[in-house]
């Protein structure tokens, strides 16, 4: 495991948070995948020794909640609300539009072919007022209709050639 | 009748211009005065205040506060923990991450509040993974609460100490069910645990006394010790006090977020005054009021309520009075103030395979009945509507619902059963015509829900 300086350190002061050294699981999970990108089998181990557990119970929480990955994704997360409020205001019409302007399809392993962007239809993101919404990495995008979903992916193409 | 002003206590700052989420602008507007009123109160008068509040979880399951905290073992020798629900996920329901967006202040004082009020040392706030600003505006507020003596060790000059730390969700729905947070924060699966014997007020957080309450529930004690139980009272309506948040979505003109007295506001004033009525040229069709869980309701049935003195009283929906009395009253529930529309322009069949891959998808899977049920609805609901729809598939829906409910650890046997039971129950109808509907449609520009 190669973590940054910072997300040692960072990981050192959760675990100091719990009674219980275990229930830093998740929070030293969300630590190395904003570091790494993914949570893999050695960093499974290393969360494992780091909190004195099985590697089995890292690994059942790992492939239980929806936000942990096992391999890579696209430099950027697009996250479509997928329920009823985003439904209804046209949700799925945005996720489609984000598909076609990267030529791939929604999944939570899917990749664009150029490596850009993975493409994720999720389940309520809690800002059922504002529909359709969108997670583009961390940050939340309001009303995102078909044309403002273009716009958005026209951002990200403009990022990535500036890369 | 013209629909009542809002009254908003808990959203007083929410969008207020010049209003920012540090500790400076919040001192600035009183922040920690009731704070410091409340660790001059001895513990057991503020908990007494709370119960003379009248005050119901703003979670889902509206109970009694006074009574969740009356009811902790004090007696165990075990510390006692406060987990603050944040895990807002309920479909519909987007009113905690505004209080943790822009007024993270107001929710820190409520909890050092409560943390006092039940010799609380330690605090944990569960946010659902998907608000990674949140933690961070939390952490942040936290920071400044400590480094000014508002959390911590020796807060306000006392002897008393306590600490607040943020925990991340995940993604996963099941963690806002009280006992499945807890076990998440146990750096578990959050399979929910069994009632008996693992209440959380004995049995919860590392088996110790715990008390788990939404972040609204949280912010009202605030208010409750600054006014006085007696006083809180006085608002909203008998045994439906205080003012709640209700998040409007979906086919109205103004969807958003409503501060109103408890039962003071009809369903006809939310939706035709104040969210302004329907999208030109359509019709109200049904409304889901109190997040995805709770059963529909079709606009047009009436509901006949027996009142105090013997006699009967109708009412359509417009009528209702939104809160936890009636709602529950009219076959439904207030739950956590989600109140989701839709017009003519929607399928029922189709909305209901929406939210069916919705609970197909969030079912932790440990009770077979769910785990199993709520993807066969999901399988059913979706061949209706991209391959064969059959004239009796309402009815196998309803007898696969009619066979979770009750029969699971926890309450997502129902939020998952009542949906399918209700949407079935009032638009019966449309299940049974939807194979002919389906032949008749041109699927051009129909709207998507599945």
């Amino acid at each position: 495991m190669n973590l940054k300086p910072a997300t040692l350190q960072r990981i050192d002061e959760l675990i100091t948070h719990y009674p219980v050294k275990r229930s830093a699981v998740l929070m030293l999970l969300h630590a190395i995948q904003e570091d790494v990108g993914y949570i893999s089998d050695p960093a499974i181990e290393w969360v494992a020794a780091k909190l004195e557990l099985q590697p089995i119970n890292v690994y059942e929480v790992v492939t239980f909640y929806p936000m942990f990955r096992r391999q890579p994704i696209g430099r950027r997360h697009i996250k479509v609300c997928r329920t009823l409020s985003c439904a209804l205001m046209g949700g799925y019409k945005t996720c489609e539009t984000f598909e076609k302007e990267f030529n791939t399809h929604a999944g939570p392993t899917e990749v664009s072919p150029d490596g850009e962007v993975t493409v994720e239809f999720v389940e309520c993101l809690a800002s059922c007022g504002t529909a359709p919404v969108v997670m583009i990495d961390d940050e939340l995008h309001e009303k995102v209709d078909c044309a403002k979903a273009k716009q958005l992916s026209d951002q990200i193409k403009t990022e990535a050639k500036k890369r | 009748m013209a629909a009542p002003e809002q009254r908003r206590i808990i959203f007083q700052h929410i969008d207020a211009p010049g209003y920012s989420n540090d500790l400076a602008c919040y001192v600035k507007h009183g922040g920690y005065e009731i704070l410091k009123k409340a660790v001059a109160m001895p513990p057991a008068a503020i908990i007494d205040e709370v119960k003379k509040s009248g005050l119901r979880g703003r979670g889902g399951a509206g109970f009694g506060c006074g009574l969740k905290w009356s009811l902790v073992d004090r007696k165990s020798g075990k510390p006692i923990y406060l987990v603050v629900n944040a895990d807002e996920s309920e479909p519909g329901t987007f009113k905690d991450r505004y209080i943790i967006h822009q007024d993270p202040h107001q929710l820190i004082e409520g909890i050092m509040v409560t943390c006092w009020a039940n010799n609380v040392k330690q605090a944990y706030i569960y946010i659902r993974g998907e608000m990674p600003h949140g933690a961070r505006i939390l952490e942040q507020a936290i920071a400044e609460a400590r480094a000014a003596n508002f959390v911590g060790p020796n807060i306000l000059g006392t002897s008393y100490s306590c600490e607040i730390y943020v925990h991340r969700g995940a993604g996963a729905y099941i963690c806002g069910e009280e006992t499945g947070l807890i076990e998440s924060l146990e750096g578990k699966r959050p399979y929910p645990r069994i009632k008996p014997p693992y209440f959380p007020a004995v049995l919860g957080l590392y088996q110790c006394p715990t008390i788990v309450n939404n972040v609204e529930t949280l912010c009202h004690v605030k208010h409750i010790v600054d006014m006085g139980g007696d006083n809180y009272a006085k608002i909203g309506t008998p045994n439906n006090t205080g003012t709640r948040i209700l998040c409007v979505s979906g086919h109205v003109q103004r969807p958003g977020y409503y501060e109103y007295e408890v039962g003071k506001i009809t369903m006809g004033q939310l939706l035709n005054e104040v969210c302004g009525g329907p999208l030109p040229g359509r019709k109200f069709k049904a409304v889901i009021p109190g997040g995805s869980s709770s059963k529909i309701l079709r606009f047009g049935e009436t509901f006949t309520l027996k009142n105090k003195d013997g006699s009967s009283r109708t009412l359509t929906i417009e009528d209702i009075p939104m809160d936890f009395d009636t709602l529950a009253a009219c076959g439904t529930m207030g739950g956590s103030g989600g109140v989701i529309v839709m017009d003519d322009s929607v399928n029922m069949v189709e909305a209901l395979a929406n939210l069916n891959a919705f609970y197909a998808h969030e079912s932790c899977g440990q009770c077979t009945p769910c785990r199993e049920g709520s993807l066969w609805m999901k399988k059913i609901t979706t061949r209706m509507v991209h391959a064969n729809a059959r004239a009796e598939d309402g009815q196998l829906l309803k007898s696969v619902a009619d066979q979770i409910a009750g029969r699971t650890v926890c309450a997502f046997g129902e939020a998952c059963s009542w949906p399918t039971q209700s949407f079935v129950a009032k638009f019966g109808d449309e299940f049974k015509a939807y194979p002919e509907t389906k032949k008749q449609s041109k699927n051009g520009d129909a709207l998507e829900l599945v």
